[in-house]
């Protein structure tokens, strides 16, 4: 098993661990500061998303119930949930996220993957796009990533290639 | 209700739901206040509209009230002046009238405050509003390269919708030591690739007829800023989210007794638990009431809208259970660390409330 990627501490618990991933698709919500906010645990149908005592309360997340369907990726005002499958392939896994720019990608379309602070990480490839009309404007964009990325990559750049960072 | 934003129509659609006849006086061509103009998804809970866009819960609350007999909804008329016997005049075109309710629900929002630097007066700086009235209600882009001065949510989601639009955005800076809005809010700029610039502010912006480039330089403990700091940016846009005061204009006309609340924003009118200020009959909701979201907002006007439709002798089965909801909703959505300012706020204004006699 290979180490956890350095990632925020006040995410530990709340984000699944490798050994969890490893198991297929689940839910990675990255929302760390106590907000009046409660729409994703509406969104879950499996109960994974626990309900809130106070509406202020961080969201708990079940996650042996959690099949990572991704409803509440679109929900999530702060866009904040993203569901990660690192079954997908070998070395690739898959990011989901959700993507309110214009154009959206098509799928098979190359991407550049970017991490939390905007850095490009790797070239990606757009699997799939949801937008219906329960998505309200907020498409899901299913990227495939190198596995060893999939709890870096959190937004993704349309048209351009890596490594071509605009000098401002 | 003057004023139909998210306060001013929840209040409509309480006190119309109470039995009241209404009256909902806006400056703008659509009822919805800044609603129309917030195109991103709200938090707070399923009783605020949680999940959905700003844009449409101006729809949703405006369809409540249009087309409904005991709701008048005056658009594109200004309030003027508020006079002593009671009578509020209404500027609509080049007509002046006069309206004397029984009840007055003042919900008109907040103004945005400026920032004294050199070349603020340059065609390219930007009050945040302005910016978003420009790209999300007229699909105008304001310039093509924005340095956004303030990290609270409006500064934050201004930036992100910018993105949206296709402009870039160089910078965040922010005099606090860190990003007052919420995080979340924050992430979704920073993972697109804008810094978020904590302890710093704009030194000046540059130009001879409009915006060329503005610098900016870090501020050291007591916000005095450092000299050897300064980093410049090439844009044609600065857009200042530097805070809200309460638009509280009419209140001062109508006597109402205010007080200085910086946690509210400014001078808010002292109230009680109904929104009732000093002034017998005149109400307050929202922005004015001290600056909070649009969610807050909307459960105020409920408040108010239903108090005083019921101090009227209207009423409705579940005027009590509605009340009740409406406050807890309410309580909780200020429950959070982030509310923790509002709460200072609004207990120094419900004690100086009580010193004298509002407040029971």
């Amino acid at each position: 098993m290979r180490d956890e990627p350095c990632v925020d501490p006040r995410t530990q618990g709340r984000i699944p661990d490798a050994e969890r991933r490893a198991r297929g698709p689940c839910v990675v919500i990255e929302c760390l500061e106590e907000i009046p906010c409660d729409p994703c645990h509406d969104a879950c149908r499996r109960g994974a998303i626990r309900p809130f005592d106070d509406i202020n309360h961080l969201p708990e997340v079940d996650f042996d119930r959690c099949n990572g369907c991704g409803a509440c990726i679109s929900v999530c005002p702060g866009l904040a949930i993203f569901v990660v499958d690192e079954t997908w392939k070998e070395d690739l896994a898959i990011v989901r996220l959700p993507y309110e720019f214009l154009p959206l990608p098509a799928p098979g379309e190359s991407v550049v993957g970017l991490d939390r602070s905007g850095r490009e990480c790797c070239a990606a490839r757009v699997v799939k796009v949801e937008k219906t009309k329960k998505h309200d404007r907020t498409a899901v964009v299913w990227i495939e990533v190198p596995k060893a990325l999939s709890m870096e990559v959190r937004h993704i750049r349309v048209g351009g290639s890596a490594c071509g960072l605009r000098e401002t | 209700m003057i004023g139909a934003g998210p306060a001013g129509l929840c209040a409509a659609i309480a006190a119309r739901d109470m039995g009241a006849r209404v009256t909902c006086v806006d400056s703008g061509d659509r009822p919805g206040g800044q609603l129309v103009k917030q195109t991103h998804k709200f938090f707070g809970s399923r009783g605020q509209f949680a999940g959905k866009r700003g844009i449409d819960i101006a729809r949703i609350l405006a369809a409540r009230i249009e087309d409904d007999p005991m709701v008048d909804l005056m658009l594109e008329s200004t309030v003027i002046g508020f006079y002593d016997d009671g009578a509020i005049g209404i500027e609509h075109g080049d007509c002046l009238t006069f309206l004397k309710p029984e009840r007055i629900v003042c919900a008109t929002g907040a103004s945005e405050r400026m920032l004294a630097f050199p070349g603020n007066d340059l065609p390219g700086v930007y009050g945040a509003g302005a910016v978003q009235t420009l790209m999300n209600v007229h699909g105008v882009r304001p310039g093509k390269a924005v340095l956004m001065v303030g990290a609270g949510n409006i500064g934050l989601i201004v930036s992100y919708q910018l993105l949206q639009a296709g402009v870039e955005v160089v910078a965040v800076v922010e005099a606090m030591p860190q990003v007052g809005g919420y995080d979340v809010h924050a992430r979704k700029i920073q993972r697109a690739g804008v810094p978020i610039l904590t302890s710093h502010t704009v030194k000046a912006v540059h130009g001879t007829r409009i915006v060329e480039g503005a610098t900016v330089w870090a501020l050291g403990s007591n916000f005095q800023p450092i000299p050897g700091t300064e980093r410049c940016f090439q844009v044609d846009t600065v857009c200042l989210a530097v805070g809200l005061t309460p638009l509280a204009d009419l209140l001062w006309q109508a006597g109402c007794r205010m007080a200085y609340i910086p946690e509210l924003g400014g001078h808010v009118a002292l109230r009680d638990e109904n929104y009732e200020t000093s002034r017998p009959g005149v109400y307050v909701a929202g922005d004015l009431a001290g600056i909070e979201e649009a969610s807050s907002a909307m459960i105020e006007g409920t408040i108010a809208g239903l108090a005083a439709a019921r101090s009227l002798g209207h009423s409705r089965p579940d005027f009590e259970e509605r009340l009740a909801t409406a406050r807890a909703e309410l309580a909780a959505l200020r429950a959070g660390p982030k509310g923790e300012k509002v709460r200072r706020g609004i207990d120094r204004l419900m004690r100086l409330g009580r010193e004298v006699g509002i407040v029971a």
